[in-house]
């Protein structure tokens, strides 16, 4: 099986749903070069102008323009090019693309991916760092992904290209060059939907996504040697929730660490606790914790600013201790 | 490009290539659009419907440019006023009042929306959202997956000129000049927005001067006047068709009634104005063109004025038989296969 990192996984993918598919157009800013990540490379010189579309500075008629398109039969792949910048498509996003189907009873609806890298530890700044599913998480009608490994990357991505709903598609950005793993040659899929546990363990459980889950994993193996086994959740698909896995997860070691970028108020570990809260209670032999971002606007600059906002292996490993011990 | 509104007397029927029997379809869709938006009207006002939003004063412009599309290819994205466009095009009087009274087979969205929110994929009319101007871009985008295909098909849009203060009117613009999209985008400008006259709303002259900042053709016409709005529309949509890219146009109409059922226009409205407003009302006037190019008698008058009553009756008591969405519904359509 071939090696990828993260970003080379989504544009193999990508190309490999174009050949397929004729009807899928990739747009947005500077995608025809490439993207600023790299993630479109290699597009237009393969499919041309006419189906790798460069399009004005504005996001909202990015989202717009690609809903009209997913109306009369093309499946677009929108790019923000930055997640901070995807709130002037927020309406278009959530009053127009997650809401067609349900306010027309069926009569129209929108096959549309929007790739958004998001995420910090890369030196961004506050506006080059944030995370966005707490936003979009809310949206009834939405679908929202958050691949970690390049195998889901590209199963998910396929999933979402093929769906018949709008999907959110989140790359954390420290993943797309730092991240390698395994991708299978065929066309495998990754169901919208499921978690996956990545890691087994019995002492205590672990929900997490993104760059998180990397440090979680860096986190468990530590505290292996010293006897805990933590089990390491992938959630994967942020909405909807794959609550079965969850309850089975937090049944199976009785203690939830749920660890996410995010700043902490109304983010997704807020919904994963009230999950478990109502539906798995008596399982629970301590109280659920988070390790979160603070509740700041987003990541500062200053390399110690942004050290003290991102959570790392090591405050999770910290986190992790304490709730063994309770 | 951008000329005045004019009172000259209205065209030929010759001068726009319409015959006798177009041209009556026309004027019984105006009549009915407005019987049914004010039966519409009355049901909100009685307390049986909860809202009602009229398309009084704009029917011409808006028969123009469903009479001006192909109906056999072309795609329309509406906004809350076109009643009187959507009729033309096929939407029936029955399809309307389930939709008013939020029955369980309201076509538009089965109950989900208030009324006036059209949608219908059998005649590409594409279901529109309650926020202002969200439509235009997915014209530019359905009209972008058109011509990739290589297809003929023309998107019309419409907005009213307190929408086009939006972002999403640039973007919209833009983007579709810039790819040279098959869009015509009609401003229905009644001069309000709710409460706030155009001169509040932009410093511009006219709307259709904005068509230079998108280097497209932006046209002013008087939008009561159903011919010269018909001759405008099908040039943009012929200039469409052919692949010379959209075309702006300001169609200059009047809002006879209040902004919706829900609105108290006396609050700000001056009585000069609305009575100058409905000095303007497109149907007299196109009746009176209809009756002096012997096209129409006053006996033809009565018998489709009769004929028009009986289908808002049959299209009311149809609706107010037929039931309200059962609640088990509430999930459906969220997902596809749901
Ligand atoms: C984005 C958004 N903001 C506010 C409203 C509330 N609203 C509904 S119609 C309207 C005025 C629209 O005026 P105009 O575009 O001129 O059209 P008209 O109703 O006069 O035909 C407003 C403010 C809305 N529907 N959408």
């Amino acid at each position: 099986m071939a090696v990828k990192t993260m970003v080379q996984t989504i544009r193999d993918t990508l190309y490999g749903e174009m050949e397929r598919d004729p009807n899928i157009i990739v747009m947005g800013e500077d995608v025809g070069m490439g993207g600023v990540f790299r993630a479109t490379d290699g597009l237009r010189a393969a499919f041309g102008e006419e189906r790798v579309i460069d399009t004005p500075l504005a996001e909202s008629g990015i989202v717009g323009v690609a809903i009209g398109a997913s109306l009369n039969g093309l499946r677009p792949v929108a790019e923000i090019q930055f997640a901070d910048f995807i709130l002037p498509a927020f309406n278009q996003i959530v009053n127009e693309a997650a809401k067609m189907r349900y306010r027309s009873g069926g009569d129209f609806w929108c096959p549309l991916v929007i790739r958004v890298p998001y995420g910090g530890n890369i030196k961004g700044g506050i506006y080059h760092s944030q995370s966005v599913e707490a936003y979009f998480a809310h949206v009834p009608g939405l679908t929202v992904v958050a691949p970690a490994f390049p195998y889901d990357a590209a199963g998910l991505l396929r999933a979402a290209i093929r769906a018949e709903d709008p999907v959110l598609f989140l790359e954390h950005k420290f993943t797309y060059n730092a991240i390698r793993g395994e991708v299978p040659a065929d066309d495998h899929l990754v169901p919208i939907g499921q978690a996956e546990v990545k890691r087994p363990g019995k002492n205590l459980s672990v929900f997490t996504y993104g760059l998180m889950l990397h440090y979680s994993l860096r986190a468990a193996e530590d505290l292996a040697k010293e006897g805990l086994e933590a089990e390491v959740v992938d959630l994967r698909t942020l909405l909807p929730l794959d609550k079965e896995t969850i309850l089975a997860s937090a049944r199976k070691t009785g203690k939830v660490l749920i660890v996410h970028e995010d700043s902490k108020t109304g983010g997704l570990g807020a919904e994963v606790s009230a999950i478990i809260a109502e539906e798995g209670f008596e399982y629970l032999d301590a109280p659920i914790k988070r390790v979160t971002g603070p509740d700041v606007p987003a990541v500062p600059y200053a390399p110690p600013l942004e050290e003290a906002f991102m959570p790392s292996p090591e405050k999770v490993l910290h986190a992790m201790r304490e709730l063994a011990a309770y | 490009m951008a000329d005045t509104v004019q009172t000259r007397p209205l065209a030929a029927p010759t001068e726009v290539g319409l015959g006798r029997e177009e041209l009556l379809g026309m004027y019984r869709t105006m009549l009915l659009a407005r019987a049914l938006g004010q039966r519409m009207w009355l049901l909100a006002r009685t307390g049986k419907t909860h809202f009602a939003v009229s398309g009084d004063g704009h029917e011409a412009v808006q028969v123009a440019a469903a009479q001006a599309l192909d109906r056999t290819q072309d795609w329309c994205i509406p906004f809350y006023r076109d009643l009187a466009m959507m009729l033309h095009l096929g939407i029936t009087a029955r399809d309307v009042m389930l939709d008013d009274m939020a029955r369980a087979e309201a076509p538009f969205g089965r109950g989900r929306q208030l009324p006036a929110h059209w949608s219908a994929r059998r005649l590409r009319i594409v279901s529109g959202s309650s926020p202002v101007t969200t439509q235009l871009l997915h014209a530019a985008g359905v009209a972008l997956a058109s011509k990739l295909r290589g297809e003929t098909a023309v998107t019309l849009t419409t907005c009213g000129d307190g929408a086009t203060s939006e972002g999403d009117f640039h973007e919209a613009l833009n983007f579709a000049s810039v790819h040279r999209l098959p869009v015509v985008f009609v401003v229905e400008n009644n001069g309000w927005a709710i409460s706030v006259p155009r001169h509040k709303q932009m410093a511009v002259a006219s709307i259709a001067e904005r068509a230079a900042g998108y280097a497209m053709p932006g046209v002013t016409v008087d939008g009561t006047d159903l011919l010269e709005s018909y001759k405008v529309i099908k040039e943009a949509v012929d200039r469409a068709r052919a692949g010379e890219g959209p075309t702006l146009i300001d169609a200059q109409v009047v809002r006879l009634v209040p902004h919706s059922t829900n609105d108290d226009e006396r609050r700000y409205r001056p009585a000069e104005e609305l009575a100058d407003a409905k000095a303007r009302d497109p149907l007299p006037r196109y009746r009176a063109h209809l009756v002096a190019q012997r096209l129409l008698t006053e006996a033809d008058d009565t018998e489709l004025k009769q004929e028009v009553a009986q289908v808002v009756d049959d299209a009311t008591d149809f609706a107010e038989r037929s039931s309200y969405p059962d609640p088990s519904e509430i999930a459906t359509h969220l997902y596809a296969g749901r």
